[in-house]
């Protein structure tokens, strides 16, 4: 996969499909273990009396969803894209709502003045802040440019620091995984 | 037609030669080094987020409570982040069979909990307690992202684990995940790939392993002289890439100064 990466060759881009076609069907296979994975973790749990109500909410679901699919099909209008429509997306739509709280709730404890570098991150969490706010023409325009330039330069500096060192580790994690060296993954460290 | 089908024959692309050339460099430095004894026996400096699972496990132990691990949405196995948060899942899988502690590991890939349920087997196995192995603690969840975050929240909220290990690639769930997490009252310690949700941990963590933190626990934990020697070839390429920038830096602003022509060479 590494070499047919810098291969234009017909041979080489047929090895890569080919391994992409063979991921997919082993994630779809690896899908039917996790559902029946589920179903089996619930039902034990339902029958030993832990958290009745919520598995059976989850075995109601996983069986639900197929057996509309397979009476009413999936076309536009069926009960299994109603449900996916005002079931399953405002649901999802809700817990993402969530964040708007975390992340004022993580604010509120984490930018407290403790220390110098505390207060540091205090002040510029502030600067953004100002500078996403929109005060037209005068003195607190300037917060706009402050940010900007907070975001283009420190931060970014920062932020592409950290992705070096991301990638130099993803690189080396590969290359021991290749070697055999790191046989963690495989369930045994020996 | 025929000038595609004559450059569709080429086994080599000439404009990925750079890659090629820079890669393989690469690769051999990160070899050679795995290779040298005197960079097997360096040491690695402390990271506070690795050393403090012990502790977690522990207060974990003594409050009877169980141990929360999770990878994330963000990734399968395939990814680099994963495979380095099941190093350290091997450590915490080990403490908590000699502590006899519940370990949770929710995630939303069948693969990775397949080979989670494998890794902690194993260090169940070594640590010499193989009946303390729960494979129904090691469960899948929901392959939709705020299925898995609504689900590791439930998860974390009743069965109120006292050491959370957030350790993968995430997305948008980890704040919801770590801030859930704070709520319990519980000690977390997280990492990931992603400088963005790095800064909501940052923020909302105990402790967090930042960038490459993440990849050294392997050598970090066990000790491995050769997986030791890899993560300080890191260092040395980390010296190669500072250099190029440097030079990069100084021959553009000359150019430009002296308003002359040059080769962009760092732009392969």
């Amino acid at each position: 996969m590494f070499l047919q990466y810098f291969s234009p060759h017909p041979l080489a881009r047929a090895v890569n499909r080919g391994m992409l076609d063979y991921w997919q069907i082993l994630s779809a296979i690896a899908l039917v273990v996790g559902v029946v994975g589920v179903a089996r973790t619930n039902l034990m749990g339902l029958i030993a009396g832990k958290d009745r109500i919520n598995r059976l909410t989850v075995l109601a679901g996983v069986m639900a969803m197929p057996i509309l699919a397979w009476l009413w099909g999936t076309t536009a209008g069926s009960p299994f894209v109603w449900m996916f429509e005002y079931v399953q997306m405002p649901m999802q739509a809700t817990v993402f709502a969530l964040l708007a709280f975390f992340v004022a709730s993580a604010s509120f404890r984490g930018f407290r003045a403790r220390n110098a570098q505390a207060t540091v991150l205090l002040v510029s969490a502030t600067i953004i802040l100002m500078s996403r706010l929109s005060f037209g023409e005068g003195f607190l325009s300037q917060f706009q440019w402050i940010g900007d330039w907070m975001r283009d330069n420190p931060s970014m500096a920062a932020r592409r620091a950290i992705l070096i060192g991301i990638g130099l580790g993803s690189l080396t994690t590969s290359l021991r995984v290749l070697l055999g060296v790191e046989r963690t993954w495989l369930g045994g460290s020996k | 037609m025929i000038a595609s089908t004559i450059a569709d024959s080429r086994w080599l692309d000439m404009a990925k030669l750079p890659e090629l050339v820079g890669s393989v460099v690469v690769i051999a430095i990160v070899f050679l080094a795995t290779m040298n004894r005197s960079i097997q026996s360096a040491k690695l400096r402390k990271i506070n987020g690795l050393e403090a699972i012990e502790d977690a496990v522990g207060r974990a132990t003594e409050m009877a409570r169980p141990v929360l691990f999770t990878p994330g949405w963000g990734g399968d196995i395939q990814r680099p982040t994963t495979i380095a948060s099941m190093n350290i899942l091997t450590k915490v899988a080990s403490l908590s069979a000699q502590y006899d502690c519940t370990l949770l590991y929710p995630t939303h890939d069948p693969v990775i909990m397949t080979v989670a349920q494998e890794v902690v087997r194993e260090a169940y196995t070594d640590s010499g307690y193989p009946d303390r192995y729960r494979a129904d603690n090691i469960n899948y969840v929901s392959s939709s992202q705020f299925g898995y975050a609504a689900a590791v929240d439930g998860i974390i909220s009743r069965q109120k684990p006292a050491s959370i290990f957030l350790l993968g690639t995430f997305e948008a769930e980890s704040l919801i995940l770590a801030e859930t997490g704070n709520t319990v009252g519980a000690i977390q310690i997280a990492g990931t790939d992603s400088t963005i949700q790095l800064a909501f941990f940052i923020v909302a963590c105990d402790y967090t392993l930042i960038g490459e933190e993440l990849f050294a626990a392997s050598g970090y934990l066990s000790g491995n002289p050769s997986i030791v020697a890899s993560v300080k070839a890191q260092d040395i390429l980390k010296v190669v890439i500072a250099v190029i920038l440097v030079a990069a830096t100084i021959w553009a602003t000359t150019a430009r100064i002296l308003d002359i022509e040059t080769v962009q060479w760092w732009k392969f």
